[in-house]
């Protein structure tokens, strides 16, 4: 059984003998899309956070063939569609969480940087409490969050300093 | 139960690598493996999948079906996917000229709950998410359901999961149950050949049972608009991402003097208190927005809540925690109304704005507000 997806602004075929595959399934095991991690299934650690028609959700939760038409953005999309100008493959996100030291195991990471370019693209200068309710479903079992926290105040700060910088990534391939 | 074996995990290194149970039934051809999913775009396509004889599973935002697929526990033959009708993904307000979500314009009229009246008529659609009610213009028409929202799972759950689903899965720890119950709120349940209205205390006949019949969807809810003031209050093992330990939905109306009291997560399915609502109302004094005997009447409330409650012990909570439990919800959503008409009263009814909530000037907010804290 065949049908299409639209990942990272491409259209997928996707070949599945089961229709009861979970996008997370899918985006991993069909379209060698390995950003996404699975650890729960369950809705639980957000490791497998995507956006979906630009709202984050757990992919793990999504029926993969009820997707056809909606647009899928993965962290593989978030990082090939920053600027090379800026001298890196990563988003400012993305780059913040190496500069911060955010990234321990890195098990989490994709779903962290989702989750913050979520946030930040819809309130630009959230506060401590924004950001940790923001984060508040993406487990993660060794960085402690501190560095997590600083690596947004960062890209707050960044995105503050330079407005041309603002939201990239996501809201490029949503387009 | 086994799980799933994944391809790309290390978890699986240390085991014999295996076909996923799902796949090699798929592959297999036999029926067990196969599924049918049909993605409706309106509520007719909805209805019309539904008439099989073997109806499919409705899967709305999939926080619970898709972790049953996930875990092999369930095996749907055929799901019928309706997070994409738009019309259900909204809500409206009539009786009011300015809170129409969708542009219609509303019909003037006042929903009747019990002789007090409410400021119109709130129709929330089934597909809303909890997202969606935790937004201001919901959230003002109905405090407690935003509330409650805000205290479900996490963001990612909150943009997923949705008011229908919360009723039809019938979960007695479901969040919005206790409110709506309190709101004497009924569901539009429709099916193809007609529709019915369905009280929610009759909806949920116990652990994720429901009176809904096969090949009926859950469209909407309707609760009074601006009823009364509303309290939610839970309390899990810790405040992000947690199913109720217990939970209390509390609403007073205070001219003329309402209350109700509904529980979440201490029975087999979300429970009224007659007896503490019309303690509460013989021993509160709308005045003064205190109760006549004070402390002591407080106490007996809670006390009047436990004795109704009906917990079990399970993996989440011993009953008799859940029974303490839910007696300090309920006073402390007593005590939140009280101060709240105090206020009122007083101060010329000086408020700040917290989130969902209308907040005494000085209260923190709940924690259904303050929940990513720890």
């Amino acid at each position: 059984m065949g049908y299409q997806l639209r990942v990272n602004g491409v259209h997928r075929e996707v070949e599945s003998e089961w229709l009861g595959e979970s996008l997370l399934w899918v985006l991993r095991e069909r379209l060698g899309l390995m950003g996404s991690k699975n650890a729960c299934e369950q809705g639980e650690c957000g490791s497998c956070s995507v956006l979906l028609d630009g709202v984050l959700v757990c992919s793990c939760l999504v029926l993969a063939a009820s997707a056809p038409g909606c647009e899928v953005v993965t962290v593989e999309g978030i990082a090939a569609t920053s600027e090379p100008a800026l001298g890196s493959e990563l988003s400012d996100v993305q780059r913040a969480f190496v500069e911060a030291g955010a990234v321990q195991c890195g098990f989490c990471t994709p779903g962290l940087v989702l989750a913050v370019h979520d946030l930040l693209d819809r309130v630009p200068a959230p506060d401590e409490w924004e950001i940790r309710e923001a984060i508040s479903g993406n487990l993660c079992r060794c960085t402690g969050y501190g560095r997590i926290l600083e690596a947004v105040r960062r890209v707050i700060a960044e995105r503050r300093a330079d407005p041309t910088v603002t939201a990239r990534g996501v809201a490029e391939v949503a387009r | 139960m086994e799980r799933r074996r994944w391809a790309g995990d290390t978890s699986t290194l240390s085991t014999p690598r295996i076909l996923p149970d799902a796949h090699a039934e798929g592959a297999s051809g036999g029926d067990t493996g196969r599924m049918t999913v049909f993605v409706a775009t309106s509520v007719g396509e909805a209805l019309d999948a539904l008439t099989a004889s073997k109806p499919p599973e409705i899967l709305a935002g999939g926080t619970d079906l898709m972790v049953e697929v996930n875990f092999g526990r369930r095996r749907p033959d055929a799901i019928v996917s309706i997070g994409r009708i738009a019309s259900l993904r909204r809500w409206r307000c009539s009786g009011e000229g300015d809170a129409s979500a969708d542009g219609e314009p509303p019909e003037q009229r006042e929903l009747d709950v019990d002789g007090v009246r409410s400021a119109g008529v709130v129709e929330v659609g089934a597909g809303v998410t909890y997202r969606q009610m935790t937004e201001e213009a919901l959230a003002g028409l109905v405090p407690a359901l935003a509330q409650a929202a805000r205290t479900v799972g996490s963001p990612q759950i909150r943009n997923a999961g949705t008011l229908g689903g919360n009723l039809a899965t019938a979960s007695p720890a479901g969040d919005t149950l206790p409110v709506l119950l309190a709101l004497d709120a009924e569901v539009v349940v429709a099916r193809a050949d007609g529709s019915r209205l369905l009280p929610v205390r009759e909806l949920v006949l116990g652990p994720k049972r429901s009176a809904l019949a096969p090949g009926e969807l859950i469209v909407a809810a309707r609760l009074p608009a601006r009823f009364g003031h509303q309290e939610f209050v839970k309390v899990g093992t810790r405040n992000a991402m947690v199913i109720a330990t217990a939970s209390v939905a509390l609403v007073v109306s205070w001219e003329p003097l309402d209350v109700r009291v509904a529980l979440g997560s201490v029975g087999p399915t979300p429970l009224r208190v007659p007896a503490a609502e019309d303690y509460a109302c013989a021993r509160l004094d709308a005045a003064s927005g205190e109760l006549r005997g004070g402390r002591a009447d407080l106490e007996r409330f809670a006390e009047l809540v436990r004795a109704a409650a009906r917990p079990i012990d399970d993996h989440r909570s011993s009953a008799r925690y859940r029974r303490h439990a839910v007696g300090v919800c309920a006073e402390r959503a007593l005590q939140r109304a009280m101060r709240s008409r105090q206020v009122t009263l007083g101060a010329g009814g000086d408020r700040v704005r917290v989130g969902a909530q209308m907040l005494p000037e000085g209260e923190s907010p709940s924690e259904g507000a303050r929940w990513a804290t720890s």
